[in-house]
């Protein structure tokens, strides 16, 4: 048996035989040729076999996929027919190298060139003109490319890479999943894996050499492992998940379109936590009320400059007009602590948590917060957007953020330029001060959202990242659920409303309690949306809320875990 | 005929905007170029245009030259300001 593990980027379990996508063998000899006019016209024949074949993948990609995705295909046949690249090829000819040849050296110059741009999205596109180039060169050596339209049983797919081609030959009612040895969790075949509702694992390095076509394997999606001849105890394991996994996505469905209510009629909001603008599309496929927490430092990494203005503003925009009128909270940047951009140059700490992070950079490099700001409130015009600062200590640095954010609000109107009028303007709860003052806070915001990671890191003085000390990352803590108890009564009390949108809005455990303690928002990756809108409906909040005192009350975080084993979840 | 382009599309003249602008000139008979930061392509080439990794924010020059530039300029405008890939200066 072995245990192979990857990047996890399309939930789910399958069980199938490994096939491995073979590269074709397109190696070819440098030949001088010597009649020029028909290497040419064996070069032309490729290109318009290879037209026909991307024209065909094209028109099946729209009917499986949907136009959007489709359109690469359409990008593709432009690049075959290029007029800068044919042009090159066509010169190299001229010149005597055979068209293999020349093809090779024309499209290495085009993704050396791709290669060299400093945005990783362009890198990306260099598998679009290998694709491209492959299949002409297949075709000027008469070499069939991999049909996975022929296949007959079911199968896991294992490949060094995906190609978009690839992906749109993939028949869903053989191909189980898929396993390459690249990627990432937004390359192409990532998001057709998500799209197809298959599990894939991607980024294993290794996978294609390590996997024999033929062997059975497990794939589990959901924690990006791949098991390999596995043993009967370990497929058994597996079976079982996998019929949970079935049965409860059966069952979850049926919450995609219902309202997030508990059984006694109490409304609270399920949202969805996203890291980029793309992952919104998982939050509306989750049939989640909104967003609770964009985080936008995805905008500010991978780069070596910060991004302008108007790059922000289209991508809160997108998100926003995604989004069609849900609420839509947006947490300004939070670089600093684990999270650092080199080109703020920004000095070495001993304790970047306790450091130079957050809204304290924001509210020292104001160019830099304002234009942020400024983004945010031109794309507010578009959809329900709600402003929250992260890392708040002091009232002192909430009243400037805000103040600095209502001075931009008001140069744009005067300017012209259309703001929302019910933009609400909130700050994060993660330094247990600002969780013990939050009355204090509670007049000056329009909302609370609970970020529980840090609030029990800061609670209990523990990195949650080194392990000899994890024992003390408790969020059943009684410390913590007061701190909790006391930001939603502080908040409830001036008419405010509170969100959570860290682990622990997810939680099982911490689920029942935070509902009998009020909290009206809930915020979490999106494959845990349904999951807890299904549990709060079997949830009587006037019956929780009766157990909220001796909660309370209870010493340990062991204690409460079983208070609620015992008393809470066992609800009729 | 000369006309500057303020690109505002997310992720900047990559693959979908790119392939927008060239499927839109290519039918037309005049030379048409790209100009942006001092580099000039050729507006039917999508190569040449991705590969001057125009980012959000920047400000492109299109140049054409031939007995149909002026109709031309009228399909680049729409396309770019209607498919929400950037706006004139």
């Amino acid at each position: 048996m072995l245990e192979i593990q990857g990047i996890a980027v399309s939930q789910g379990i399958a069980f199938a035989n490994a096939y491995c996508l073979k590269e074709p063998d397109l190696s070819y000899e440098e030949i001088k040729v010597a009649d020029v006019d028909a290497e040419l016209e064996r070069f032309k024949v490729a290109v318009m076999k290879t037209k026909a074949e991307l024209q065909e993948i094209y028109e099946i990609a729209q009917k499986k996929f949907g136009a959007e995705k489709a359109a690469i295909f359409a990008a593709h046949l432009l690049v075959l027919e290029d007029p800068e690249m044919l042009a090159a090829i066509e010169a190299k000819i001229q010149t005597g190298m055979n068209a293999e040849f020349a093809l090779d050296e024309a499209s290495n110059m085009f993704i050396a060139m791709f290669e060299g741009l400093d945005n990783v999205y362009m890198q990306e596109r260099v598998s679009d003109i290998r694709d491209v180039s492959k299949r002409v060169l297949a075709n000027l050596l008469g070499v069939e490319m991999v049909d996975m339209n022929r296949l007959a049983s079911d199968v896991i797919i294992v490949s060094k890479d995906l190609t978009p081609s690839m992906t749109a030959m993939l028949d869903t009612k053989y191909v189980k999943g898929f396993i390459t040895d690249i990627g990432g969790k937004t390359s192409h075949s990532a998001i057709l894996a998500r799209t197809l509702e298959i599990p894939a694992v991607v980024g294993t390095k290794n996978a294609t050499q390590d996997i024999q076509h033929g062997t059975p394997i497990i794939l589990d999606g959901t924690n990006g492992k791949i098991i390999v001849n596995a043993t009967l105890e370990v497929s058994g394991f597996y079976r079982r998940q996998q019929r949970i996994h079935n049965e409860e996505n059966e069952e979850l469905l049926q919450y995609r379109s219902l309202p997030s209510i508990s059984a006694d009629g109490f409304s609270v909001e399920i949202a969805g936590n996203i890291g980029n603008p793309e992952d919104a599309e998982m939050v509306i496929n989750a049939g989640g009320d909104g967003i609770g927490l964009f985080r936008t430092e995805f905008l500010y990494m991978e780069r070596r400059e910060l991004p302008t203005e108007e790059e922000q503003f289209q991508a809160y925009k997108s998100v926003l007009e995604k989004m069609q009128g849900k609420p839509t909270i947006v947490r300004t940047l939070d670089i600093g602590g684990d999270k650092n951009l080199p080109y703020l140059k920004l000095a070495d700490e001993m304790n970047p948590f306790l450091g130079y992070r957050a809204i304290r950079i924001s509210l020292t490099q104001q160019e830099m917060f304002r234009v942020q700001l400024r983004a945010l409130l031109r794309a507010s015009a578009y959809g329900n957007l709600k402003i929250m600062f992260p890392m708040i200590a002091t009232l002192g640095e909430f009243k400037m953020a805000k103040a600095i954010l209502l001075e931009e609000k008001q140069n744009l109107e005067i300017g012209g330029c259309p703001v929302s009028e019910t933009l609400e303007v909130g700050m994060m709860i993660e330094i247990p001060s600002a969780a013990i003052i939050a009355d204090l806070f509670a007049k000056e915001v329009d909302f609370f959202s609970i970020g529980t990671n840090d609030l029990i890191q800061y609670t209990l003085a523990a990195d949650r990242m080194n392990e000899n000390v994890s024992y003390l990352y408790q969020p059943y803590h009684p410390a913590v659920l007061r701190l909790i108890k006391n930001v939603i009564d502080a908040a409830h009390h001036q008419g405010k409303w509170v969100g959570m949108c860290g682990e622990m809005a997810a939680d099982e455990i911490a689920l029942p309690i935070l509902l009998g303690f009020g909290l009206n928002e809930f915020s979490m990756s999106a494959s845990s949306i349904l999951k807890t809108r299904a549990h709060i409906a079997k949830l009587s909040k006037q019956q929780l809320m009766t157990h909220n005192e001796r909660i309370l009350l209870l010493s340990t975080s062991a204690e409460v875990e079983e208070y609620v084993k015992k008393n809470l979840l066992s609800q009729p | 005929m000369k006309k500057m382009f303020n690109i505002t599309a997310p992720e900047g003249l990559h693959a979908r905007p790119a392939a927008l602008l060239v499927t839109a000139v290519t039918p037309f008979e005049c030379d048409v170029q790209l100009t942006y930061k001092e580099k000039s392509v050729n507006l039917k080439s999508i190569m040449g245009v991705m590969a001057l990794g125009i980012a959000p924010g920047s400000i492109v020059e299109i140049s054409a030259e031939g007995p149909d530039a002026e109709k031309l300029f009228q399909t680049i405008t729409e396309v770019i300001v209607s498919k929400g890939i950037g706006e004139e200066c």
